[in-house]
């Protein structure tokens, strides 16, 4: 099956150089005809390389485009059109992976990275000026942001 | 017999290599100079070696020799000389030998030019040059040698795959490679430092030209694949977050990181254990890169499972250097000392914060495109596409623009942001002008565009603020101004180009993305339909061929209020060879703006065809931008302190001192 799919997709490949949506298929709504070119951008082709069903002639993009608009047209909301495939093609249809699973690690990841390095930078910063204050001397500024320091932690004069 | 002969210069060039891994390196141990003088000379002798390999194979598709494998898979004795020659470099094979050529060309080039390099720092870089390569001729001759022979050679070849059949993608390649390659040297600087566990300011003087070198080929090899994307795949965009695509922007975005940590660890000797780290990731992202595109994972995780040979040594390329360099970093860096202070507020924290968003950057794209790569292996299936990572790299890359004009305008060390954000409120005021005089003029607009518009403001005037600010015009008034400027160094003017070009390339994206006008419908020969301003009528269709291929043509012409503003020629061929069909996109160039239109299938009636229609305004910035930007990298790399070796700056009278 497997394989029958992937020869399928080179067929299909070679047949579709070009790219984009069938006037044929339109919805005569033109808010509901919007709504489809939306979720269809976000709809994997599946049996092509990194294309929307929105950007592919492939023979599965158009039947997938149909699918959509018929939903809409059965008034199915965004979310019901999307649920709709994802339980018939599973989660690989969705070119913006959801936040569970694997998923929910590819949205959190870059709050994080920026925490982590955030963080970095702030405990970097603190222990700077302790390390400068084992050199030989300290600075007038040095002195003033020391002062301002321990003025902080609890009016004592020592560290 | 000229293919014997460049095969076997390629095997030289292996036994070469790997005596230039050893050799210089053993004699940096044992305080051998002889031992390490043979680093410059086996370089030298690498280069001739894989440019005669290279040469043999260029004859061999010259003169069609369907006796090798290579030429029979990739070239047809009718194609145009130009794709007989990018046909070399078009294929698996081929490239790789590009790679190799191109790492000799840099290695030899460090070689020669590295006179004033100390001995043992030379001997180790280039030892280093040599493991790399090493690693790519043993796996050139092992897994994908080029120079195959057949022994019952067929009379004609499968050609090349029309879509790779431009000219835009004949030089494509090379580009990418200059800048790939280019960091195999930063890398090689980084791992000599850290044998010899000293790295001081000079280092990153040396490093910085082969940094600055492999960011400008980069950005053209990116910018030109981009292009051809837009014109050649007849989708009409120019960015598809496509694993091939994120292959080159990675190594992209921690090279232009390292660019500007180079800086800081050149002027104030501080983020040096940073900048190590970073040559070493900006190599290991080039080699991935060079991998995810030319090893066939990408198509099919299981064909590249299925090459086992192939696959284990790219596999075993990879752990190597990339976890062998670090590796040596986290087992060497503590020996590197630490320089410079500095305060958060200050050109280094502006570069600092520069980097956080840069590297940050690059590891959610690195993640988002081998996250699929790892489900798919483990039998699952994830797709992540355009939409997470515009949805996520649009913000990241957007704080990043926000702070570019802001870092030039901060003083090392202690800077005054309030004094910086005063100097540049008038370029500010520019900014929310634009945005809302084009919110006024197109009516309703999403606002995320109007923001777009305002930071591509921001950033392409604010650029220019360091030089005012430098040429001190308010003060001294304008003649004395202007003499100024003229003294200021041409790294200053390449760092404002660079960063303008950010400006240039994010307004024709914003531009193209919110205002452009689309028309897609069935038309028949006679029909007229209206995009945007323009009106369209459909002339007809004619047949043609080419040297290796036929095509139909289709004329359209189009009027502005009545006048005929040009016509366009969109078509589609079809290249017998491969059996293969093509679109060519018709696209004309008015102004800044492109009117792009490309045939699909046929419609519902007889005799009409699919038309889709884009009148794109502005679309031409987001490559002139990079074109800006590799003129300020350009210019900076003309800078007389960068040119190493270069005699001192004589003292300039014009420039009063500051």
């Amino acid at each position: 099956m497997r394989r029958l799919l992937s020869a399928l997709a080179v067929l299909l490949a070679l047949a579709a150089p070009a790219a984009a949506v069938d006037p044929s298929e339109r919805l005569p709504d033109p808010a509901q005809e919007e709504r489809a070119r939306a979720i269809s951008e976000e709809l994997r082709c599946l049996v092509c390389q990194n294309q929307s069903i929105d950007a592919s002639d492939a023979q599965l993009a158009k039947d997938l485009r149909i699918i959509v608009r018929e939903r809409i047209a059965a008034g199915d909301s965004d979310n019901e059109v999307r649920d709709f495939l994802v339980a018939r093609y599973g989660e690989f249809v969705l070119l913006r992976p959801r936040a569970h699973g694997i998923g929910l690690l590819l949205w959190a990841l870059p709050p994080a990275l920026l925490l982590i390095a955030g963080t970095g930078l702030f405990i970097a910063f603190r222990r700077r000026p302790p390390a400068a204050a084992t050199a030989d001397s300290l600075s007038a500024d040095e002195e003033a942001a020391l002062k301002a320091l321990s003025r902080e932690e609890d009016e004592s004069p020592n560290l | 017999m000229i293919v014997e002969f460049g095969h076997f210069a390629l095997i030289l060039a292996l036994a070469v290599a790997v005596g230039q891994s050893i050799l210089p390196i053993a004699g940096f141990f044992r305080r051998d100079p002889a031992l390490m003088a043979v680093a410059p000379r086996a370089s030298m002798m690498q280069l001739l070696l894989v440019a005669l390999a290279f040469a043999a194979l260029t004859y061999a598709y010259l003169v069609s020799d369907f006796s090798l494998l290579n030429v029979v898979e990739n070239s047809h004795s009718e194609k145009p000389l130009i794709f007989k020659i990018s046909g070399v470099w078009g294929n698996h094979e081929g490239s790789m030998l590009l790679w190799a050529l191109i790492l000799a060309l840099f290695g030899a080039a460090v070689a020669a030019f590295g006179g004033n390099l100390p001995q043992t720092l030379k001997a180790n870089v280039l030892a280093v040059q040599g493991w790399i390569s090493t690693a790519f001729l043993a796996f050139i001759l092992t897994t994908s040698n080029p120079f195959l022979r057949l022994a019952e050679p067929p009379m004609e070849g499968r050609d090349l795959n029309p879509v790779l059949q431009d000219v835009g993608l004949a030089i494509h390649p090379p580009l990418l490679y200059l800048g790939y390659v280019g960091f195999s040297i930063a890398f090689a600087f980084a791992i000599a430092a850290l044998i010899e566990g000293r790295i001081d300011a000079a280092w990153a003087r040396w490093v910085r030209p082969w940094v600055l070198g492999a960011w400008i080929f980069l950005t053209a090899g990116i910018a030109m694949g981009s292009y051809w994307a837009y014109y050649e795949l007849g989708w009409g965009g120019f960015w598809f977050w496509d694993p091939v695509e994120n292959a080159s922007l990675m190594p992209w975005l921690v090279g232009t990181a390292l660019l500007h940590s180079a800086v800081v660890m050149e002027k104030r000797e501080a983020l040096k254990v940073w900048t190590v780290l970073l040559a070493i990731l900006a190599f290991s992202l080039s080699l991935l890169g060079t991998f995810l595109v030319r090893s066939g994972v990408l198509t099919s995780v299981h064909a590249f499972a299925t090459d086992p040979a192939r696959g284990v040594f790219i596999l075993a390329i990879l752990c190597l250097f990339i976890g062998g360099g670090l590796g040596l970093f986290a087992f060497r860096a503590g020996t590197l000392r630490q320089g410079g202070l500095f305060a958060p507020v200050s050109r280094e924290g502006a570069l600092v914060l520069n980097n956080v968003f840069l590297t940050v950057a690059a590891g959610v794209v690195l993640f988002g495109t081998l996250v699929p790569l790892i489900v798919s292996a483990f039998g699952g299936a994830i797709s992540v596409g355009a939409p997470y990572f515009n949805t996520v790299f649009g913000p990241l890359f957007g704080a990043t623009l926000l702070v570019v004009p802001l870092g030039p305008l901060l003083a090392w060390k202690r800077g005054d942001l309030l004094g910086a954000l005063e100097r540049l409120w008038a370029v500010f005021a520019l900014a929310a002008l634009v945005a809302v005089l084009v919110a006024w003029m197109k009516g309703e607009t999403h606002i995320t565009a109007l923001f777009g518009l305002g930071v591509a403001v921001w950033v392409l005037v604010g650029a220019f603020a360091e030089l005012v600010t430098r040429a001190r015009f308010r003060e001294v008034g304008l003649s004395v101004g202007l003499r100024r400027l003229a003294g200021l160094p041409r790294s200053a003017f390449g760092t404002a180009l660079a960063h303008a070009g950010l400006g240039v390339t994010l307004l024709g994206i914003v531009a193209t993305s919110a205002f452009q006008s689309e028309a897609i419908l069935e038309m028949k020969p006679g029909d007229t339909a209206t995009v945007g301003a323009y009106s369209v009528t459909f002339d007809g269709i004619r047949n043609s061929s080419g040297p290796n291929y036929s095509e139909s043509v289709a004329t359209m012409t189009v009027r502005e209020g009545g006048v005929v503003r040009f016509v366009v020629e969109p078509s589609r061929r079809f290249y017998a060879a491969r059996q293969m069909p093509t679109t060519e996109a018709g696209i004309r160039t008015h102004g800044l703006s492109q009117f792009y239109v490309t045939l699909g299938g046929e419609g519902r009636d007889s005799g009409s065809v699919v038309v889709r229609m884009w009148d794109k305004p502005l679309v031409t910035l987001i490559w002139l931008g990079a074109l800006v930007m590799m003129a300020g990298g350009t210019l900076s790399l003309a800078d007389r302190r960068l040119r190493v070796g270069a005699p001192k700056p004589a003292r300039r009278a014009t420039v009063p001192a500051e």
